[in-house]
């Protein structure tokens, strides 16, 4: 195990009734999240002795809810964070703090094994994010390390999956102020960039934007490695028909197999019959061959006749 | 019947619809195709292809209007008219003369005249095409680029997917159609003269 997270470890069981006081059940109690969860936040200015309100910064507010359903809803604040933090005006110095990675906690230990945390950090470095902005697109842009759940995995709803997974790509593809921190330039409108695809809500609530954005990786529960556009899957067949892209990734993998065995979502998806067009209904598509054959060689025959009979 | 004569079968009007939209279709069975297959389009491009099917299924749409006002107001919508009369004896007939008749020297059935611009064959297919399949696959058209006017589900099976199979459905019938319209297009004095009349307007009655 990583010394890190022995260290930690530790501190959660041995920290355990500090803890449990400042429970993230109760924000307004909490040293953090007393101001970290609203909209405002007050303290005492030292200087002029007066209780003084301000506006949060929307980016600094959690989301309590999500932090208590997320992996990490043991920790405690400052167990990721100085716990100088608990001073207000936080010192300067604290913006410089390095704070953990994923792998700097999950790398290398068994416990975690299954999530095959480097072969997907090794995808990540494949991918378009990473080759243009290196070490700097951190796996953080898209798992807030507050709030992450692992949905995919542990979720029986389509449905919600996919918006989970989708709202952390929107989050920021959508978010004009969160992508130009990152690329320094303005987002493309993805309404315009996919106004191909013909009932885009639609499309946007029931796939993951890494169905048509990745390389699937039979491995790997989520396919980390996002391709350039020009990869992009934009070919309707590779859904729209019996065997399709869909199952191979999210609707293929083992335990949502198992849910689609018991009905309910799955209905939908392995029934081949749910494609859209004739050449995806595999009798339309023998009938339409057989006709224009049988046209064809009516034709054939007839012209043959008719330079005989000449 | 002099050997020579002429008839005005195929006005302006008709010969400009009849050559946009047998540049149209054409161009909608391509692209139709092709997002149907999983043919690699990569040399025209994915979008291109969806684009030209949606233009092209607008400028159908329009042209189709140009026929179907065009055939009220002129006297070239007589032509579609069916008698009940021998509805189904004369292109039986018809149909007879193509597949024997004209192999053994008989004389044509149905010879064009003024009055007569279609056999009934030929009548019956153009009616179903042009008031039937090509109404149809505009209308499906129309509503699967505008999905939310379909009704969601017919008896538990997703509208747009009924939409959809009946629009490919049509669309496999004008094309076979069109193969068809052109073969027998090419039965006549020389196989080519037809296609001068659908160009020229003037038709050789022999
Ligand atoms: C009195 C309200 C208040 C309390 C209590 C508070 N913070 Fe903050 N925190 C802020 C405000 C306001 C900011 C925005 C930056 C600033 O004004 O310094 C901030 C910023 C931060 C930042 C971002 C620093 C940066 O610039 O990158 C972190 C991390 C943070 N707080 C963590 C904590 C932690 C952890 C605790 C609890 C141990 C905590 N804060 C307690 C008000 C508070
Ligand atoms: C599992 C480790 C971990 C825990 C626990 C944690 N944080 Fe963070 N926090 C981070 C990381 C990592 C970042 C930097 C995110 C990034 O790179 O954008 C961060 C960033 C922040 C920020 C800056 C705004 C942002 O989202 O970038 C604030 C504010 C903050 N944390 C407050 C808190 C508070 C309050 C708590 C307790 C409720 C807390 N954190 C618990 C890891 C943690
Ligand atoms: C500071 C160390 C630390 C960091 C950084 C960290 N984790 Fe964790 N993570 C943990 C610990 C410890 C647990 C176990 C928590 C528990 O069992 O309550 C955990 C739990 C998890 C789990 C659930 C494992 C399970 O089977 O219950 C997932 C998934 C996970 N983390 C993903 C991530 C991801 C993705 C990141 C980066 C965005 C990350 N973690 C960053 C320490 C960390
Ligand atoms: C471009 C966005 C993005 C980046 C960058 C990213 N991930 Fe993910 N990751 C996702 C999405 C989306 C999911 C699926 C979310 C869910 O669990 O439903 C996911 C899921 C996961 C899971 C859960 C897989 C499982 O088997 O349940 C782990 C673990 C993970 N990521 C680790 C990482 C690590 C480590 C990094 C950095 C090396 C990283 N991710 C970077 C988007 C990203
Ligand atoms: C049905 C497949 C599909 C889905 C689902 C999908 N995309 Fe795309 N996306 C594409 C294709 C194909 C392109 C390339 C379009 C082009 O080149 O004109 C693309 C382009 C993009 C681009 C490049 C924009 C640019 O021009 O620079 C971004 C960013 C993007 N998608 C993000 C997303 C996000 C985020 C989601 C999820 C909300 C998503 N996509 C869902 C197929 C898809
Ligand atoms: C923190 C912000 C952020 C998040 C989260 C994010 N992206 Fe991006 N993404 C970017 C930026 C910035 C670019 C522009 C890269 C460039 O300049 O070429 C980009 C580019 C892309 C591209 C286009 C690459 C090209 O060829 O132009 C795709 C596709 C894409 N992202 C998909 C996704 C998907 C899918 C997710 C979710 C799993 C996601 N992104 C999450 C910021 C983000
Ligand atoms: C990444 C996989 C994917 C791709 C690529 C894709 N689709 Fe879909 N499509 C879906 C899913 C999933 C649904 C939702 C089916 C459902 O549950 O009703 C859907 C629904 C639809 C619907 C609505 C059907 C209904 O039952 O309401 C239409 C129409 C459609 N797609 C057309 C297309 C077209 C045309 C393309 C190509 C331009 C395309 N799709 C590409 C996955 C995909
Ligand atoms: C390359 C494509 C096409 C060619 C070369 C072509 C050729 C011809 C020719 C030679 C005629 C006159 C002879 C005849 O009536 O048989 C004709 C008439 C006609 N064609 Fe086409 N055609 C084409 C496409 C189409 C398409 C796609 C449709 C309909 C969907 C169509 C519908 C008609 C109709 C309705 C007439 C009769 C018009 C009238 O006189 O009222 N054609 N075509």
């Amino acid at each position: 195990m990583n010394y890190r997270l022995i260290i930690l470890l530790s501190l959660l069981f041995f920290a355990s009734p500090h803890l449990n006081a400042q429970s993230y059940q109760d924000p307004q109690h909490h040293a953090c999240l007393k101001c970290h969860s609203n909209q405002s936040y007050s303290f005492h200015n030292d200087v002029t002795d007066k209780e003084v309100k301000r506006l949060m910064n929307p980016y600094y507010i959690l989301d309590t809810v999500a932090i208590s359903a997320g992996v990490h809803k043991s920790f405690d604040c400052t167990d990721c964070h100085s716990s100088e933090y608990e001073v207000y005006p936080h010192q300067a110095t604290l913006k410089l703090e390095p704070l953990s990675t994923c792998l700097d906690c999950h790398g290398g230990d068994e416990s975690y094994a299954k999530y095959k945390f480097e072969e997907i950090q090794a995808e990540v470095e494949k991918s378009v994010h990473h080759k243009v902005y290196g070490e700097n697109f951190s796996c953080s842009k898209c798992h807030n390390q507050h709030t992450y759940a692992a949905t995919a995995r542990n979720s029986d709803n389509i449905l919600e999956i996919v918006d989970y997974s989708n709202k952390m790509c929107l989050s920021c593809h959508n978010d004009m102020k969160k992508y130009e921190l990152i690329s320094g330039h303005a987002n493309p409108k993805l309404v315009e960039v996919h106004n191909w695809l013909p009932n885009q809500a639609l499309h946007f609530q029931h796939v993951r934007c890494i169905e048509c954005h990745t390389e699937v990786v039979d491995s790997l529960m989520v396919s980390h490695n996002i391709l350039s556009k020009d990869h992009a899957v934009k070919k309707c067949v590779e859904c729209h028909s019996a065997d399709s892209r869909l199952k191979a990734s999210l609707y293929k993998y083992e335990n949502i197999q198992k849910r689609a065995e018991n009905g309910g979502l799955g209905s939908v998806l392995t029934n081949s019959s749910y494609v859209i067009g004739t050449h995806q209904s595999p009798f339309l598509k023998l009938l339409s061959i057989i006709i224009f054959l049988a046209t064809i060689t009516g034709i054939i025959i007839h012209s043959i006749f008719r330079i005989l009979k000449k | 019947m002099a050997a020579t004569e002429k008839i005005y079968f195929y006005p302006v009007w008709l010969r400009i619809w009849h050559g946009i939209n047998a540049i149209g279709i054409l161009l909608l069975i391509f692209t139709g195709i092709s997002m149907q297959s999983s043919i690699d389009n990569s040399v025209i491009g994915f979008n291109l292809i969806i684009n030209i099917h949606n233009y092209a299924g607008v400028i159908v749409t329009l042209n189709y209007l140009v026929f179907f006002i065009g055939n009220l107001i002129t006297k070239n919508g007589r032509f579609y008219l069916i008698k009940m009369k021998g509805f189904l004896k004369r292109p039986i007939k018809q149909a007879y003369y193509y597949a024997w008749g004209m192999f053994h020297g008989e004389s044509y059935p149905f010879p064009l005249s003024e009055k007569r611009k279609f056999n009934p064959l030929q009548k019956y297919f153009y009616v179903l095409v042009m008031y039937l399949a090509v109404p149809g696959v505009i209308i499906t058209g129309f509503a699967l680029l505008f999905p939310e006017i379909i009704i969601e589900t017919v008896y538990s099976v997703s509208g747009v997917f009924l939409t959809a199979i009946f629009h490919s459905a049509l669309g496999f019938f004008i094309s076979i159609f069109l193969v068809i319209h052109l073969y027998i297009a090419s039965i006549g004095k020389s196989p080519l003269e037809n296609f001068k009349s659908i160009i020229t307007g003037w038709h050789q009655i022999h």
